[in-house]
């Protein structure tokens, strides 16, 4: 079981998951001259800026042209390159879809694509510039593996991870300050889910930042005498089966918590595991189909419901259901 | 490496091509055959002279991607010609387990060097793979082959910003410009005349060509790995249907299979131009 979140849990102190994207990639600047990194005038923002002042002559700006920078990616790899292409969440995803179907995923290519500035976090750039369906739409996708960190060394540790494996893949990042729940030692393997406390009253399966609420809403169940175990599922396809399942199986009652919609999401993809395996009361804190807006990421994480409070209310409800 | 095929020998087997590639659409039952026959002579001229593809796991070997991949039918075959796979496949076009896909998947068979299918994706792939080559200093070339309709879609001109924003020289792109889309003429659905024009204001070395005349083919291709500084693109200006008299210029052959009948009198007159 992980334990350094025990440090800093509480705090508000920390550093956003894009960065720990570009500590990635600086590293794998210098240890893998396979990796190619392209942007779409947003390296300012997703970080990949970084890499390009230590590497300019494996950087890419693409300009505004998404689609065309999927394709280039897909290019590159087809040469035995691994070329990383970064944008917003929104335009990574939505607007290079069909090149991110066809040619990478159908073509199983070996490009990573990272989705910057993904939740309703994003702030005030309102809807438009808010990912809320970008993990739902990638892991529909064939041959896709779907990542999304909890924090800046998790980002760190997936971008070194998904560069060593053969394939296509996606990483979700985040635009505002988390706090650090990983350390060096904790471990990270694509497809396994970490427990990082264990409990046997209810689970509370969370990804991306909402594992920070999730150990928030453990704290307060606590006091209450609830113990919620917390697992952190950062690949969400392959998604871990086994954890996942053996938590239902011992708890009898799973929440899950997303900074996303919660219909085709993470809660998606945990309830189509358990109705299989272990069916047991669920309920899902997240996005409820609709958009973002304007406001701070305090604010709005608020009021889309994606608080400790919403897991601890949330967990009530599945263990009142779970007793009738 | 191949003995460099003669003209008249590269005639020859854009003919035999153009065969088997409607005995392939006809044994599926559906299929292109229109495209498939306007971009059959480059196409020939390109794998089988001016390109360095002599087996599809050469890492220096020139990248072809097909943008259009409808016309999938007509790649099957030169890859067939070009002793990739087995040419006994080629009826196993479109048919269930075959290798042989409606649009081209990668590597199935081995040559296809990327899917496709949904338009206007190859020429940025091309790009992509042209820039590695230039970056690893490989003698590779990178070709993509679109179309005119197809150039329709926002991708493209992407890739041409991009391509000479490059000046990626080791890249040409060839455009088979035979004026049908499946709704009518390309001019009266979303006109973009002139090609050459737009091409060169994107800074591309534009050379345009009757793309059914073989010598001017191979010449074009030919003047394509010769440019310095800048993509090549050739406006290959050719017929839909191109050999096949009641195909010539037809709207409705893009994506139709002839019948039996339809591919034996299409046979014949192939074998009488042969002769001529």
């Amino acid at each position: 079981m992980a334990t350094a979140h025990k440090d800093v849990c509480g705090t508000l102190e920390g550093k956003a998951t894009r960065f720990g994207y570009s500590d990635g990639l600086l590293i794998l600047g210098t240890t893998d001259p396979r990796v190619f990194v392209l942007d779409a005038d947003l390296a300012k923002s997703t970080t990949s800026e970084r890499f390009k002042k230590e590497f300019p002559d494996r950087f890419i700006d693409c300009g505004i042209a998404e689609a065309n920078m999927v394709g280039i990616a897909a290019g590159l790899s087809l040469m035995g390159k691994v070329p990383f292409t970064s944008t917003y969440g929104t335009f990574m995803v939505d607007r290079a879809l069909d090149q991110i179907r066809v040619t990478v995923a159908y073509g199983e290519l070996n490009v990573k694509i990272v989705g910057a500035h993904g939740g309703i976090s994003v702030g005030p750039d309102g809807a438009t510039h808010q990912a809320l369906e970008d993990l739902g739409t990638m892991r529909m996708l064939p041959h896709m593996t779907v990542i999304n960190p909890c924090d800046v060394n998790e980002a760190r540790k997936a971008t070194l991870a998904v560069a060593a494996m053969q394939g296509p893949v996606f990483i979700r990042l985040g635009r505002e300050s988390v706090p650090i729940l990983t350390d060096d030692a904790t471990p990270f393997e694509i497809g396994k889910g970490i427990t990082f406390e264990d409990g046997d009253d209810v689970t509370i399966t969370a990804t991306g930042y909402m594992v920070y609420e999730a150990l928030l809403a453990h704290e307060e169940l606590k006091k209450q005498g609830i113990h919620a175990r917390v697992l952190n599922i950062h690949t969400i396809k392959p998604i871990d089966r086994e954890l996942l399942v053996k938590a239902a199986r011992e708890t009898g009652a799973v929440v899950t918590a997303e900074e996303h919609q919660v219909m085709g999401g993470f809660g998606s993809a945990v309830a189509e595991v358990l109705v299989q395996d272990c069916p047991v009361p669920m309920e899902f804190v997240g996005i409820k189909d609709r958009f973002g807006e304007s406001g701070t990421p305090d604010e709005l994480l608020t009021a889309f419901g994606c608080r400790a409070a919403n897991i601890e209310q949330a967990v009530k409800a599945v263990l009142a259901r779970r007793k009738r | 490496m191949d003995p460099m095929l003669t003209i008249q020998e590269l005639k020859h087997l854009a003919t035999e091509i153009r065969k088997d590639t409607l005995r392939s659409i006809t044994a599926a039952g559906s299929g292109h055959p229109g495209g498939s026959l306007s971009a059959a002579d480059i196409m020939t001229a390109l794998y089988f002279r001016a390109a360095n593809l002599n087996s599809p796991t050469d890492p220096d070997r020139d990248r072809i991607f097909w943008s259009k991949g409808h016309i999938v039918p007509l790649l099957y075959t030169l890859l067939a010609y070009k002793g990739f796979f087995p040419k006994e496949e080629l009826t196993t076009l479109r048919k269930f387990g075959s290798r042989l896909q409606g649009h081209p998947k990668k590597d199935s068979p081995p040559g296809v060097e990327t899917s496709g299918g949904s338009l206007g994706q190859g020429l940025s792939i091309a790009v992509g793979a042209a820039y590695a080559a230039r970056y690893d200093h490989l003698p590779v070339r990178s070709w993509c082959l679109t179309g005119d309709g197809e150039i329709q879609e926002g991708q493209i001109w992407e890739a041409l910003m991009a391509g000479a924003h490059f000046k990626l020289d080791n890249l040409c792109a060839i455009i088979d410009n035979n004026g049908l889309q499946i709704d009518g003429k390309c001019s009266d659905i979303m006109c973009i005349d002139d090609v050459a024009a737009k091409l060169r204001a994107f800074n591309w070395h534009v050379i345009s060509i009757d793309g059914n005349d073989m010598e001017q083919c191979v010449n074009a291709l030919d003047e394509a790995k010769t440019v310095k500084g800048q993509p090549t693109a050739i406006v290959a200006h050719t017929i839909k249907g191109k050999g096949v008299s009641f195909m010539e210029n037809v709207v409705g052959w893009h994506g139709k299979a002839p019948s039996q009948d339809e591919l034996t009198q299409a046979i014949r007159e192939l074998d009488a131009q042969e002769c001529e």
